[in-house]
């Protein structure tokens, strides 16, 4: 396999926005008449990727530390909500297929994807990386804007806020976390009257937005990034000269196919410990998040174990060349012999 | 016929006793597969379930071998292998040449003529007690989909190859996957145990949205598109609340270690109206007595854009027990949570079937599964006519659906049956 790292480079000549920039600033997306979505602009600038080996809780993959420089974007201040994602699901402008081609939407679920946690308000789950991927592309040609997932990169670039601190914005796992977010040791609410508290997610945007106003980005539902998950990523990249905006792509197998899974997750969730929480953690996907669909093949939308899985959308402020969202839309790759994840 | 859960854990108990005598007895004419090393299995009907469940059959302890499939349909039996081939576990499990896959509607018999030990049925609901029966005739170990039978005259089918199975000493498992989940059968010692107290009353249901269809071909005769739109015709799937809420209603059979008596129900068909869904309801709600006194208050719902619901719950004088997916409590007098590792219950009932086999310890869901199966066309013969009706009216009914003959041509939709007019059956 070949680790394929790509740089999406602004154009010469393009200045980033000044602070106040009246094309640079935060805005309310309209997807129907009763459904919006808040996005958040944030500035481009530099940090630095991943933690260091003295960091409690830290996986290997998290290093060696890269300095990163990253483009301007909007990101979405809140995780995708069911009523943000069925608007989509429901579209009936869009055929059901079981392919994620590009054109479609989910086929019915078999069961009902919430797994009674609740609907209104709360975000979406149990959806592949490849069904978060339409959903961008669906959104984009819906909006006439470029939306897409956050590259590993700009996730954690958000995430950290400025910070280096291993819980970014929340502070210390044992005071500030719980305030900015839902885990383990918080997460466990009343889901039928009577019974005990149960782990579960829960609304959007109750908790603390962290310094640039983002919320949720730790616990609550993992999301997904854009990219592959490669255990030595950043080792592959590390050097002196800073990277800009990585995005590390799928590598290759022998017969030159991209390779489809597995993808990262960011941010730890309801059912995480607050160690998966950190800025620097990553996750990989895992056959087992689609483990209880008995059929096959899989479907390729859903992951009915991954309810602790979802994501959000990003912008670039320079809209990207055709090439450039191509990296990201591109969802026609061929059928993968291997569980979807 | 009367049967109820108690008289049938006796009846396992004593024949189980039975069938180990035997075995001692005529050493040398064990039936297929028990104590020998390679599980050879057959497959009918090859569609995602059924190619899911071949891998997990194949994917069991020891050595395992495809080696026969079964399907109506040839583009069915084609995709199941190419997927099962794409599956790098499986490589050097599937030997399914030519002259082993049969197509069409007696293309089940070629799987049973075959030397396997094990079948695997999983072809629409309505086929369920023919394929049974000609397994148990051919003495094979047998996993079967649910529900296992669309109406009463099959049910009594599936009973009575039960009977035989339990006497020849055969292994059989049904799909109700919940009783190889650890969080349920560990909640069910709990209720079982009495933590409970005495049982006043469950809900349960299996509330969600629409499902999959297939677009009608210019070249599909009536049979061809009815068949593969299986789920929306009474005569082939049962209807939803045979077909998908025989999960929930079978957990509060087994919590409530009895089936009810008496059935009163209301249902139709408000949203999903369109000819392409055939002609089953989209909703039903059904309350079940017990003879207990204990009632059930189920529900069941294909409607998209509706409040879901995937659950059981069950309430005694001493506490309650809830039980939806991945999650299992109980509250009151004896409080507990389920805390252990949640496993892949699709698996797990594999693992256990062959386990089973190889090691010459035979467990036999039939009648289990027929009575749950019942117990779903129970609260369907009310829903469908708005009459009470109960367990010896539903075991006894000579109601038999689909077609007298299995034949591609025309083939007529049942009407929408009607409350009030439609006799319970």
């Amino acid at each position: 396999m070949v680790v394929s790292l790509v740089c999406l480079t602004a154009c010469d000549g393009d200045v980033d926005p000044k602070p106040g920039d009246p094309n640079f600033r935060g805005y309310i997306q309209q997807v129907r008449d009763d459904v919006t979505f808040e996005m958040i602009p944030i500035a481009g600038g530099s940090f630095r990727m991943g933690s260091p080996d003295t960091e409690p809780g830290r996986g290997a993959d998290e290093g060696p530390q890269i300095e990163v420089e990253v483009d301007p974007f909007w990101i979405e201040k809140c995780e995708v909500t069911w009523a943000q994602f069925d608007v989509w699901n429901t579209d009936t402008t869009r055929p059901q297929s079981k392919q994620p081609d590009g054109v479609s939407r989910p086929t019915p679920a078999y069961m009902d994807m919430t797994f009674n946690m609740g609907r209104d308000g709360y975000p979406a789950i149990c959806m592949s990386h490849a069904a978060a991927r339409q959903y961008c592309k669906w959104l984009s040609e819906k909006t006439s804007r470029f939306y897409r997932l956050p590259t590993e990169a700009e996730w954690e670039y958000a995430c950290r806020a400025g910070t280096d601190t291993a819980y970014a914005c929340a502070g210390d796992p044992t005071a500030g976390l719980a305030d900015a977010a839902w885990f383990d040791q918080n997460s466990a609410r009343v889901l039928e009257p009577g019974a005990p508290a149960v782990p579960a997610y829960h609304p959007v945007g109750q908790k603390k937005p962290n310094a640039w106003g983002i919320c949720d980005l730790q616990g609550n539902v993992a999301e997904w990034v854009a990219d592959h998950y490669l255990a030595d990523a950043y080792a592959a990249v590390h050097g002196a000269a800073p990277r800009k905006n990585p995005y590390f792509e799928p590598p290759r197998d022998e017969l030159g196919r991209p390779v489809r899974f597995p993808h990262v997750v960011r941010g730890g969730s309801w059912r995480d410990a607050a160690s998966a929480l950190r800025a620097a953690a990553r996750r990989s996907s895992e056959p087992a998040w689609n483990e209880r669909d008995p059929q096959i093949p899989k479907s390729l939308w859903y992951l009915t174990e991954g309810q602790h899985v979802g994501f959000r959308v990003v912008r670039p402020f320079r809209e990207p060349s055709p090439e450039e969202r191509a990296r990201f839309e591109n969802l026609d790759l061929p059928v993968s012999p291997r569980i979807p994840r | 016929m009367t049967t109820t859960r108690r008289s049938f854990m006796r009846t396992t108990a004593a024949a189980a006793t039975a069938t180990g005598l035997t075995a001692a007895l005529t050493a040398g004419r064990t039936p297929q597969g028990q104590g020998s090393d390679e599980l050879k299995i057959g497959l009918i009907g090859c569609g995602g379930r059924g190619t899911g469940a071949i891998s997990q059959a194949l994917k069991t302890k020891g050595a395992t071998r495809l080696v026969a499939i079964a399907d109506m349909f040839v583009d069915r039996l084609e995709e199941c292998v190419t997927n099962l081939a794409e599956d790098e576990a499986l490589k050097g499990r599937i030997e399914v040449p030519k002259q082993r896959r049969f197509v069409g509607a007696d293309a089940y018999q070629g799987v049973f003529a075959s030397d396997c030990d094990v079948v695997v049925i999983a072809t629409p609901p309505h086929f369920r007690p023919q394929h049974f029966e000609a397994a148990i005739a051919a003495k094979k170990n047998v996993f079967f989909e649910k529900p296992v039978a669309v109406d009463s005259p099959g049910v009594r089918r599936v009973l009575a190859a039960a009977e035989k199975a339990q006497q020849l000493g055969l292994v059989v498992c049904c799909g109700l996957q919940r009783h190889h989940s650890n969080g349920y059968l560990e909640i069910m010692k709990q209720i079982h145990g009495g933590a409970l107290g005495r049982i006043l009353f469950a809900r349960c249901s299996w509330n969600q949205g629409g499902l999959w269809h297939k677009d009608r071909q210019p070249q599909w005769s009536d049979m061809e598109w009815q068949l593969r739109n299986w789920l929306y015709f009474t005569w082939l799937s049962g209807d939803h609340i045979v077909e998908q809420h025989v999960h929930n209603l079978d957990v509060v059979n087994w919590a409530m270690q009895a089936h009810p008596v008496k059935a009163r129900g209301m249902g139709g068909r408000q949203v999903r109206t369109d000819p392409k869904f055939g002609h089953i309801f989209d909703h039903h709600a059904v309350q079940y007595l017990y003879e207990s006194g204990a009632w059930c208050f189920s529900e069941c719902r294909q409607i998209d854009g509706c409040a879901n619901d995937v659950s059981e719950h069950v309430y005694g004088t001493h506490g309650e027990a809830h039980m939806d997916t991945g999650r299992w409590r109980i509250t009151g007098e004896n409080e507990w949570t389920w805390s252990g590792k949640n496993n892949d219950p699709y698996q797990t009932e594999h693992d256990d079937l062959f386990a089973a086999i190889r090691a010459g310890k035979p467990f036999n869901d039939g009648r289990m599964v027929a009575e749950s199966t019942l117990t779903a066309i129970m609260g369907r013969m009310a829903t469908y006519s708005g009459k009470e009706v109960t367990w010896d009216q539903a075991l006894n009914s000579d109601e038999k659906w689909g077609p007298a003959s299995y034949e591609f041509g025309p083939l007529p939709v049942d009407p929408v049956p009607m409350p009030g007019q439609k006799k319970p059956g």
